[in-house]
This record gives structure tokens, C-alpha cells and sequence, in this order.
């Protein structure tokens, strides 16, 4: 066969098979749509508690709750991830330290997140006592997110030209002068993407979650924080990935319908953050040219 | 602010720096210490006859019933059906993922990468448990339709319609690894390639696909560990039945499948089924670092030309 066609062959394959991974998406968001349709414009829906019967069942008390479980996770993951991405790539070096520190980011990236969830079973819940609360759930969701973080921190570090650290040195500034009047600012844009991204994750994590014990059947709502703060960590939580994976696994299929609208929703805010995140790193192409 | 001052504060901010980059370190002995601990006892205990026989019985029973009243703990049975899944979407992604990885660094004008990048990356952001929803419900009756066309039967849960929408799952993820070590590959390999008057086509499966065969192998070993390691899909769909086989119509349980199954239920501390999760858990753990590990070996062994 002439080589010619061989390659418009090829180039058809290779466009078939991206369509067909793009098709799969929109099954997906038609399929939850249509299942879920008429409890997605159905208000009761979004403010009711979970119930037996599924005509009334809603999600106030899961939307509430990843609310909270992710305030929790994206204090934990910039708190201790920022720190850390600064260290890594400005004061770390090339010493050994920051070597073995590095190579175990890369890895504590790899590991398969259910793992985080019985390191959040047998450490947080029963060694440290503090139950399977939202605290918990807020500390391994913030572990899973910290490797993306650390990495993207470091990138947008990365972008910033020597001549900056040179010229707040020469001028007498400390490392946290250098720190908090220069670097940050600059890569502010690059972090909140990062922290984007690893929430957008963070948000639809379903399993690290049902093994420290979320419960699925939450008719009350935790403390309001500025009431109670310490009643609200230790409050027990369900999110919305959760009902959803409770509802999806009863057999009766009008429970489906709920997982479905449940579905819709998450998909819709995942998407959407993913949104932020690609319009945020347009711009920030455009704006810093050193 | 005095300059004794100035220099206290960069010491106690430089401590933090590092305090927090400790605890990454911190977080990987944790979990290593928890796994490790809790297998121990799992080993120990006495429901599963104390050490030396209960390691042997997890490798030589073939039944998985930790939580039944006789207990078998033969761990093939989960193996099984985390490899089953973890091969059926290797079978879907490893073509797949070359095809759109050499088409999209070899054949694609820069328009089309730019807007093709940004869907690719979506499919990524699908929560995993909406996966999950849509095998069970999408998927599954899809199969069952197909193939009750030729006579076979597909049970409602089954280790095929969770291995597919993995493998569509983690197509992103390795395409874009791979395309990676596609342009890693030096233009000159290529214009040697035109100028000995091979075609794109002959180029591209030649020359730079062999060119950057640890890359792509390296990226394959990650997007397996991945499969193997993911949770809701294979809970929601694949059934809650250790199934010792090698047929893919039938229920399967993973190990995370496992995980997910005892967790639901209510777990004293320290009990026989609170300890099997750790040790299953343990498993998966080598598993997957073991996949990782040998994918970072290949990836040190791609040729700097």
C-alpha cells in the first residue's frame, strides 16, 4: 500500500481512539444526567437528610460535610505542603537529606490512596484517638493532596529568575523577607493552581475515606465551627462521594437515580475546578515574562 | 527590628521550613510502621493458628473467608482478581494509549495537541467513584446486551465491565507519559530516519518508538500500578465474592475490593477482620511500590542521546 495512505490510516486511528476516550466522558455526564434528571432540578433534594425511602433522600448533610472534611484537607496540604516545596527547592540543595526527602514525595505519590486510609485507620483513629471525625478525614485528605502540591509549588518556584533572590539578598533581606516579599507573591498564581488541582482530586477521593469509617447515614449536621470549633472537628461525617457509593451499591434502583444526581453534581465541581485550574495557567503564561 | 532578632527569626523559620518537609518522611514511616504492625498480629493472632502456619496458610489456601465463621485466609483468591482486572485494562489502555501518544507527538499539528490536551486531562478528573457508578450501570448491561448475543452469559457483577472503564481510566494518565518519552526522543533520530527515505509512518514504529521503549514500558508499569491500586471502581462493580479464576464474566474481589467490604462494617479495634485489612493491605503495598520501583528502574535506563 502506498505509504500515503498508510500514515491518513494511522492519523484516522489515532483521532478515532481520542474521540472515543472524549465520548466516554460524555457517557458518563449524559448517562448521570439523564438517570438523575429529575432529582437534579429537584430543590428538596439538595436540602434534605439522607432517608429510607429515596424520593425523600438528600444530600444536605454529605454536602455539608465535604465542605468542611475539604477546608480541613486544604488547610493541612498547604501547611505543610508550601513549606516544604519552599524548602525542597530553595534551601534543601543537593544534600542528601533533601535527596531522600524528594524520592519519598515521588513515591508517596504512587501509592494507592486506599493505603492512606488504613495509615488513617490504624494511626489517627486508634493510636491517636481521634476518632473517625472530620478532623480525621481533613488530615488524610490533606496527606493525599500534599505530594501535588509540594510538586507544583517547586515548579512555580522554579520559574522565578535567579536575579530576584540576588537583589533581595544584596539588599540585606532575611530568607523569610526573601521568602514572603518575593517568592511567594510571584508564585502565588502557580500554588493556588496546584491547590486547585490536588482539591479537584481531593473532593471526588472516595475509599481512604470509607475505611476510616465515614458513616452514610447522617441526619444531623455538625456544629457551626464559630459555635463550636473542637465539637465540629470531632462531629462525625459523611461526604458527598460517599452517599453516592452508598447509594449506587443498594439494590433498589431508585436509590440509583439519587447516586446518579449525587454523581452529576460531583462531576460537575470537579469539572469546573479543573476549568479554574486551566484558565489560571493561561493567564499566568501571559502575565510573568522575566 | 535588631539584626540579632532578624537572625533568631530566620533560624526558627528555616526549623519550620524543614519541619515540614520532614513530615513527608514522617507520613511514609507511618504508614510503613502501621502496615507492618498490624500484619504482624495479623500473623499472630490466634484465630489464624499463630505465625509459622498462618503465613503458610495465606499462601497455600485457596479460599479467602477471614470473616466467616471457618476461617481460610489464602490470598490467591484476591490476588487473582486484582491481576484479572488490572490485565483486562492493561489489554484496553496499553494499545490504545500507544496509538494516541505516537499520533499526538508524531502526526498531530500543534492545534489539535493544544485542544485535545485539555479533554484528555478532564477524563482524569472524573471521580473515581463515578466510574464505579458507570460500569455498574453503563457498562455492564452494554456487555450483557453484546455478548448475550453470542450465547454468553454476564453476571451483574464482573471482572470485565470494571477492567475496561479502568483501563479507559488510566489512558490519560499513560498516553501523556508516554508521549513524554516520545519527545524525549532527539529530532535528528528522525530526519536520519527521512533521509534514508523511510516514511512517518516506518519512523514512528521504527525508530522512535524503539528509541524510547524504556520510557514507555516505565510509563505502562506506573499506569498497572494504578489499576492495581484503585479502589471504587472494582467495589462497585466487580462484586464482593474472592473468586479464584481466570474468566471475566464472572464476580471477582480485589484487594482493595476487599478493604472496602470489611471497612463498611463495623470494626473492633484489633479484631481478626480488623487485622486481615492491614494485611491484605500490606500486600497491595509491595505490590505497588514493586511496580513502581521497577517502572523508576526503567526509566533511569532511558539512552541519553
Amino acid at each position: 500500500m502506498h505509504y500515503k495512505t498508510l500514515e491518513r490510516i494511522f492519523s484516522f486511528l489515532g483521532i478515532l481512539f481520542i474521540l472515543f476516550a472524549m465520548l466516554f466522558l460524555f457517557a458518563i455526564a449524559i448517562k448521570l444526567f439523564v438517570d438523575g434528571m429529575h432529582r437534579i432540578f429537584d430543590l428538596k433534594f439538595y436540602t434534605s437528610y439522607p432517608s429510607r425511602f429515596p424520593d425523600q433522600a438528600g444530600i444536605l448533610s454529605s454536602l455539608v460535610g465535604t465542605i468542611y472534611v475539604m477546608a480541613g484537607a486544604i488547610f493541612w496540604s498547604i501547611f505543610l505542603g508550601v513549606p516544604a516545596g519552599i524548602y525542597l527547592e530553595e534551601f534543601g540543595g543537593k544534600g542528601r537529606i533533601a535527596r531522600i526527602i524528594e524520592a519519598n514525595i515521588t513515591n508517596l505519590s504512587a501509592v494507592p490512596s486506599i493505603i492512606y486510609g488504613l495509615l488513617a485507620l490504624g494511626i489517627f483513629v486508634y493510636r491517636f484517638n481521634f476518632g473517625e471525625s472530620i478532623l480525621t478525614a481533613g488530615l488524610t485528605l490533606g496527606l493525599l493532596m500534599l505530594p501535588v502540591i509540594v510538586v507544583t509549588t517547586r515548579e512555580s518556584l522554579r520559574r522565578i529568575p535567579r536575579a530576584i533572590r540576588e537583589g533581595a539578598y544584596a539588599l540585606g533581606a532575611t530568607n523569610y523577607e526573601l521568602v514572603f516579599h518575593h517568592l511567594l507573591p510571584y508564585s502565588f498564581g502557580g500554588i493556588l493552581t496546584g491547590v486547585i488541582i490536588a482539591t479537584s482530586r481531593a473532593i471526588g477521593e472516595t475509599a481512604p475515606l470509607l475505611t476510616i469509617g465515614a458513616l452514610t447515614f447522617i441526619a444531623f449536621l455538625p456544629p457551626p465551627p464559630w459555635e463550636d470549633f473542637i465539637g465540629m472537628l470531632k462531629s462525625p461525617f459523611t461526604v458527598l462521594p460517599i452517599q453516592m457509593f452508598n447509594w449506587v451499591s443498594r439494590p433498589q434502583e431508585e436509590f440509583h437515580y439519587n447516586a446518579a444526581a449525587a454523581g452529576f453534581i460531583l462531576l460537575v465541581v470537579c469539572l469546573l475546578l479543573n476549568s479554574v485550574s486551566f484558565y489560571l495557567r493561561y493567564k499566568l503564561r501571559k502575565k510573568y515574562t522575566w | 527590628m535588631k539584626i540579632e532578632h532578624k537572625k533568631k527569626l530566620d533560624y526558627l523559620f528555616k526549623g519550620f521550613l524543614i519541619f515540614t518537609s520532614l513530615v513527608s518522611i514522617f507520613v511514609t514511616l507511618a504508614i510503613v510502621i502501621a502496615l507492618i504492625e498490624d500484619t504482624i498480629k495479623f500473623f499472630t493472632h490466634q484465630e489464624a493458628g499463630g505465625f509459622p502456619t498462618s503465613l503458610i496458610r495465606f499462601f497455600t489456601e485457596r479460599e479467602w473467608t477471614p470473616t466467616f465463621e471457618i476461617k481460610k485466609i489464602g490470598i490467591w483468591p484476591l490476588l487473582c482478581g486484582t491481576f484479572l482486572i488490572a490485565f483486562i485494562a492493561m489489554i484496553i489502555s496499553v494499545p490504545l494509549g500507544l496509538v494516541i501518544a505516537v499520533y499526538l507527538s508524531e502526526f498531530a499539528s500543534y492545534r489539535i495537541k493544544e485542544s485535545v490536551k485539555p479533554w484528555l486531562d478532564f477524563l482524569e478528573a472524573v471521580p473515581t467513584v463515578v466510574y464505579g457508578y458507570f460500569a455498574l450501570l453503563g457498562v455492564t448491561p452494554l456487555l450483557q446486551w453484546i455478548l448475550g448475543k453470542f450465547g454468553l452469559v454476564v453476571e451483574g457483577m464482573n471482572a470485565l465491565s470494571p477492567g475496561i472503564v479502568l483501563g479507559i481510566m488510566i489512558l490519560p494518565f499513560t498516553a501523556s507519559l508516554v508521549e513524554d518519552s516520545l519527545r524525549g526522543v532527539p529530532q535528528y533520530l528522525r530526519e536520519a530516519s527521512y533521509s534514508l527515505g523511510a516514511s512517518k509512518l516506518e519512523t514512528a514504529f521504527k525508530v522512535v518508538v524503539p528509541a524510547a521503549r524504556s520510557g514507555i514500558l516505565s510509563a505502562y508499569l506506573l499506569g498497572a500500578s494504578r489499576a492495581i491500586g484503585e479502589t471504587m471502581v472494582v467495589a462497585v462493580a466487580a462484586g464482593m465474592f474472592p473468586n479464584l479464576t481466570l474468566n471475566p464474566l464472572e464476580p471477582v474481589q480485589t484487594i482493595t475490593g476487599y478493604i472496602v467490604q470489611v471497612a463498611l462494617g463495623d470494626l473492633p479495634f484489633n479484631s481478626f477482620e480488623y487485622l486481615s485489612i492491614f494485611a491484605a493491605g500490606f500486600l497491595l503495598f509491595i505490590v505497588s511500590l514493586f511496580f513502581n520501583l521497577l517502572a523508576i528502574y526503567f526509566k533511569s535506563k532511558i539512552e541519553r542521546y
